[in-house]
């Protein structure tokens, strides 16, 4: 139901959009009395300025139909979920670390800090002048994500209940235990919230970096020629694609995250009950 | 025997111990009673070795060795009945925890969370979990109000069943009855928790 609204809206818009693109054409054929002229014009301005839905639907299926359709969305799916996973991995292992000792804590706050409040472009642009451009996108993406995992699971560390970690020490707990049973689950919900939200900024920052470095296979340079050639229905088409794959792995990554959280507090011990 | 000699101890500029004396029997089970608030949990928590005194010692009693019951529940909120009990065995055990749930009245109960337990379930199960750590330790076994919450029936059942152990047991507890099961009873004062008011067995 929401989608058919907003799609409605869509439609309305781009209706209005159409209505200006009539004025154009109107102009263009009193100067030039040219109706097919005047028919082009009313297509390809309202195309140019605002397509509605069934023009970027018909783009989105002549695209899908090539293979080079599949090959660079698989690219750019691999460029950022590789970049995501190496954004959870690092921050879950530098929160650890934080957990653990005061001074990483003293080092890696303020870099922290400063990756998440600097612009993304301008890491794009250095990143460039370091890295391959197949690698920036994947680099940009595994920035943005780690400061939001570490911060989340730092939290989590932080909020875990003191009296479970008490029992733990004078019932004699192995360490391993108690990270099983105490540490991993009370972290888990925080750890959880962090994949889902920065999924969505590797998407973003990921695709931007495409745009800026124009891999050979990317949806970021296909946007970036859709601007280039002014082809909006290709832009809109390419960013669907983009919100199809964040969903699919978006998607996947609630499915990996419910099993965890079902199965949280799970036994060290084989044989355990 | 467990000796303990003038025992001091302050939370900031609160002293809670001041130069606290006690001997108690290293057999049977023995009840300490007081006020609200005078001592008794801290005293527990002292022999457990989770609070360092600033000065006075105890002897008789190893805090490696002794179990201590919390004051409060301290279940984990993702594991099972069955799983508190295995969790403090040194070993799988399934036949051992089953045995204590049935100690506590919680047959049926073995895949049941803490958050579908009612009170009292959760403090038989706290309980028990520590009766199933006591019975490999082999120390002293510290209750912090071990029956709050739990009916008389049970808590007397309960109460055969930490016998049954075969250990020395020092608890606190404010209900008369809960004292009046123990073999002997010690009245303590305060805060702080300076001198024994009476003791009888």
């Amino acid at each position: 139901m929401p989608l058919l609204f907003w799609l409605l809206v869509w439609e309305g818009a781009a209706l209005c959009a159409g209505h200006r693109s009539l004025e154009a054409a109107w102009t263009t054929w009193r100067q030039t009395g040219d109706i097919s002229g005047l028919l082009t014009c009313l297509w390809e301005g309202q195309a140019f300025i605002l397509p509605a839905p069934p023009r970027v639907a018909q783009e989105l299926v002549e695209l899908v139909g090539t293979a080079d359709f599949w090959r660079t969305a698989a690219a750019s799916l691999c460029r950022v979920f590789a970049g995501a996973a190496a954004g959870v991995g690092l921050g879950t292992a530098l929160a650890a670390f934080t957990a653990v000792s005061r001074w990483a804590r003293l080092i890696f706050a303020p870099a922290v800090k400063v990756v998440r409040a600097a612009p993304v472009a301008s890491f794009i642009i250095l990143v460039l002048l370091w890295a391959d451009r197949n690698w920036v996108p994947a680099i940009i993406a595994a920035l943005m994500v780690l400061p939001v995992v570490w911060a989340n699971v730092v939290q989590g560390v932080e909020s875990t209940d003191a009296q479970l970690l008490e029992l733990s020490r004078a019932y004699g707990f192995p360490r391993r235990r108690t990270l099983t049973l105490v540490y991993v689950p009370s972290v888990l919900p925080y750890f959880a919230a962090a994949c889902r939200t920065s999924l969505g900024l590797a998407w973003k920052a990921g695709v931007a970096a495409e745009v800026l470095c124009l891999p050979k296979l990317a949806i970021g340079t296909q946007v970036s020629n859709a601007k280039t050639y002014l082809e909006t229905p290709a832009l809109f088409a390419w960013t669907l694609t983009v919100l199809c794959l964040s969903f699919l792995l978006e998607w996947g990554l609630g499915r990996l995250l419910g099993r965890l959280e079902r199965g949280k507090g799970g036994t060290d011990r084989a044989g355990d009950p | 025997m467990l000796e303990i000699r003038e025992l001091t101890l302050s939370y900031g500029d609160k002293r809670v111990l001041d130069r606290f004396s006690l001997t108690v029997p290293g057999e049977g089970i023995t009840a300490l009673s007081g006020p609200s608030g005078c001592g008794k949990t801290t005293l527990l928590r002292v022999l457990a070795g989770l609070e360092t005194p600033s000065s006075g010692s105890f002897a008789g009693l190893e805090p490696d060795r002794a179990v201590l019951l919390f004051q409060e529940n301290r279940l984990f909120p993702w594991r099972t009945a069955e799983q508190h009990i295995a969790d403090v065995l040194p070993r799988p055990d399934r036949e051992t925890a089953r045995r204590w749930l049935a100690a506590a009245g919680l047959e049926g109960e073995e895949g049941t969370c803490p958050a579908a337990l009612s009170g009292g379930m959760a403090r038989r199960l706290s309980l028990v979990r520590a009766l199933a750590l006591a019975e490999v330790r082999r120390g002293w076994l510290l209750l912090d109000e071990p029956f709050a919450g739990v009916d008389p029936a049970r808590a007397e059942a309960l109460m055969e069943a930490v016998r049954g152990l075969g250990l020395p047991v020092l608890l606190c507890a404010h209900e008369q009855h809960t004292v009046s099961l123990a073999d002997r009873r010690v009245d303590l004062e305060g805060p702080p928790l300076r001198t024994v008011k009476s003791a009888r067995a």
